[in-house]
């Protein structure tokens, strides 16, 4: 499988504050790749240095090129960043919401893309004209991803989706995630507390320890991994 | 006959109060949508129209260009200057204290005031109206051209705003970036620019608002000073962050003040004269704040906890 995105010794930091020290890591085409850790490990910064949210140093590729610049320079690369805490715009309408994310996009079929999500959550079509901010935590993190879906992304970041979501909300967002992974080839790189769904969602994770790659390996080995379970799954 | 001539003075002050409150409205509209996105009050506003009045007044009559291609010319300058502002003066202090901005936009005001003295002497001038001063007899109601003239102008403008804000897709992102910058920064939106569209289309508004005063109070550097207090009451009072409030507040306070000069005419409030209009404007502001904070439309700031 190509290599679809590359870190290469990447470090960023907060004022005084060093989130990340040196993080190398590699998502192919096609996968769904799971980064854990525990809080402050650098998790959401991994993907905020790749959406450009945060400055950073070292090296960050998307299909080869070297990525550089703020966030919209790395939409307009092909990179759907849902942040944690729901990303979507409250004040503005379910379609409205739906069109942003197709903002970078200059083709005429955003129509037909509607029509694409609308396959995955018809309730977004019905309840088109309702403002994001009345719907229930769920259905925000399910039109926030909807949303990234609509600019046809080259590369999903998911952060933390399932904060303060109930279980069966949960793994319906992860089944939706991995439906469109198989039927699609949606590449993903999803960033979770929960180490318990992130690894039965994706194929490969890496574990983050105070900013650096501590452990990499197949989703299936790390489950087995006995640092793992006793740090992350808890038994 | 008393009641019927009375009548015909009630309308005929709704009228021209409309009038009036069609320029506040416009002025209320530039100030929330610079509110809505940079988070301040924009002090500048009453100056930047003024500059824009004078604008198209040099170009009608040092020019000798007619009165409407002036006014496009106008309203073209006006929001290029309004891009260039934001991009030169604003942008540099955007991050940080708010404070800093307010500043800023009170340094613009100074500036841009004496500016326009500097370049155009500081005595009143006179710019057309281009509705002429014709009067119409609706019925024994007195209506003046201008006044139907205002209204239609700061209508068409609201309405062809309103669209672009509505339906096309940098109105949408112009609205994402104001409500959620950093959001709008990971679907791909200039946000920056977008900020400086608002300056932009804030400077265009006041534009209009200048050139629809300037005929009826005489075109000087001051003339939009006590238009702004109106538009800072009409916009307090619809809701700082409501872009329907702006336009319904100001048409509320040009009917009322002018409500408030025909009643004290019939005995009710004979103490009310044309010199507490500002004052009662600025009484609306007190009130709307210690009592309904967010304005008619606005809804209730929530902070996230």
């Amino acid at each position: 499988m190509r290599t679809l995105l590359e870190l290469d010794g990447v470090a960023a930091r907060y004022g005084p504050v060093q989130a990340l020290r040196d993080v190398s890591l590699v998502v192919r085409e096609g996968e769904i790749v799971a980064v854990l850790g525990a809080n402050g490990a650098g998790k959401t910064t991994t993907l905020r240095a790749i959406s450009g949210t945060v400055s950073w140093s070292g090296a960050i590729e998307l299909d080869g090129k070297q990525l550089k610049g703020g966030p919209e320079r790395s939409a307009r690369a092909g990179i759907a960043h849902v942040p944690e805490g729901r990303g979507t715009f409250v004040e503005l309408t379910v379609t409205e919401n739906l069109k942003l994310g197709a903002y970078t996009r200059r083709d005429r079929s955003v129509k037909a893309d509607v029509a694409r999500i609308a396959e995955y959550f018809p309730w977004m079509v019905e309840r088109g004209g309702q403002r994001a901010g009345t719907l229930s935590g769920g259905e925000q993190q399910m039109l926030a991803l909807g949303r990234a879906l609509m600019g046809r992304p080259r590369l999903l970041l998911l952060d933390e989706p399932s904060l303060g979501l109930a279980p069966m909300i949960v793994r319906e967002f992860f089944r939706i995630v991995r439906e469109l992974n198989e039927k699609e080839g949606l590449t993903v790189l999803v960033v979770e507390q929960d180490a318990r769904i992130a690894l039965n969602a994706s194929r490969r994770a890496y574990v983050l320890e105070v900013g650096r790659v501590a452990l990499t390996g197949t989703s299936d080995e790390l489950r087995g991994d006995e640092s793992v379970r006793r740090s992350y799954l808890g038994y | 006959m008393l009641i019927v001539a009375a009548f015909a003075d009630f309308m005929q002050q709704v009228v021209s109060g409309l009038a009036a409150g069609g320029v506040y409205a416009l002025l209320a509209l530039a100030l929330v949508i610079i509110h809505r996105s940079t988070g301040v009050i924009n002090f500048a506003q009453g100056e930047m129209a003024t500059l824009s009045t004078y604008i198209a007044w040099n170009l009608t009559v040092n020019h000798g260009w007619s009165y409407w291609p002036a006014f496009v010319a106008t309203l073209a300058i006006s929001f290029v200057g309004g891009v260039g502002i934001h991009r030169v003066v604003i942008r540099p202090v955007e991050r940080g204290n708010v404070l800093r901005i307010v500043i800023v936009t009170i340094g613009l005001l100074v500036g841009i005031n004496g500016f326009v003295i500097w370049k155009w002497g500081g005595e009143p001038q006179q710019l057309q109206s281009p509705f002429g001063t014709n009067t119409y007899d609706v019925g024994g109601v007195v209506i003046a051209a201008n006044d139907i003239g205002t209204i239609a102008v700061a209508l068409a403008i609201v309405v062809l705003l309103w669209a672009l804000f509505q339906f096309t897709k940098v109105g949408l992102a112009l609205r994402a970036a104001a409500v959620n910058p950093e959001e709008a920064r990971l679907v791909g939106v200039r946000v920056t620019w977008m900020l400086a569209l608002g300056w932009g289309l804030a400077a265009l508004l006041g534009a209009v608002a200048g050139m629809l005063t300037a005929p009826a109070v005489g075109l000087d550097p001051n003339m939009m000073a006590p238009v702004l207090i109106y538009a800072f009451a009409a916009a307090i009072l619809g809701g700082i962050d409501s872009p329907l409030g702006a336009v319904v507040g100001g048409l509320v306070l040009g009917v009322l003040l002018n409500m408030l000069s025909y009643l004290s005419q019939y005995g009710a409030f004979d103490w009310f004269t044309e010199e507490l209009r500002l004052p009662t404007a600025l009484l609306i502001i007190l009130v709307v704040l210690l009592v309904r904070p967010q304005g008619i439309f606005g809804r209730p700031e929530m902070k996230r906890v």
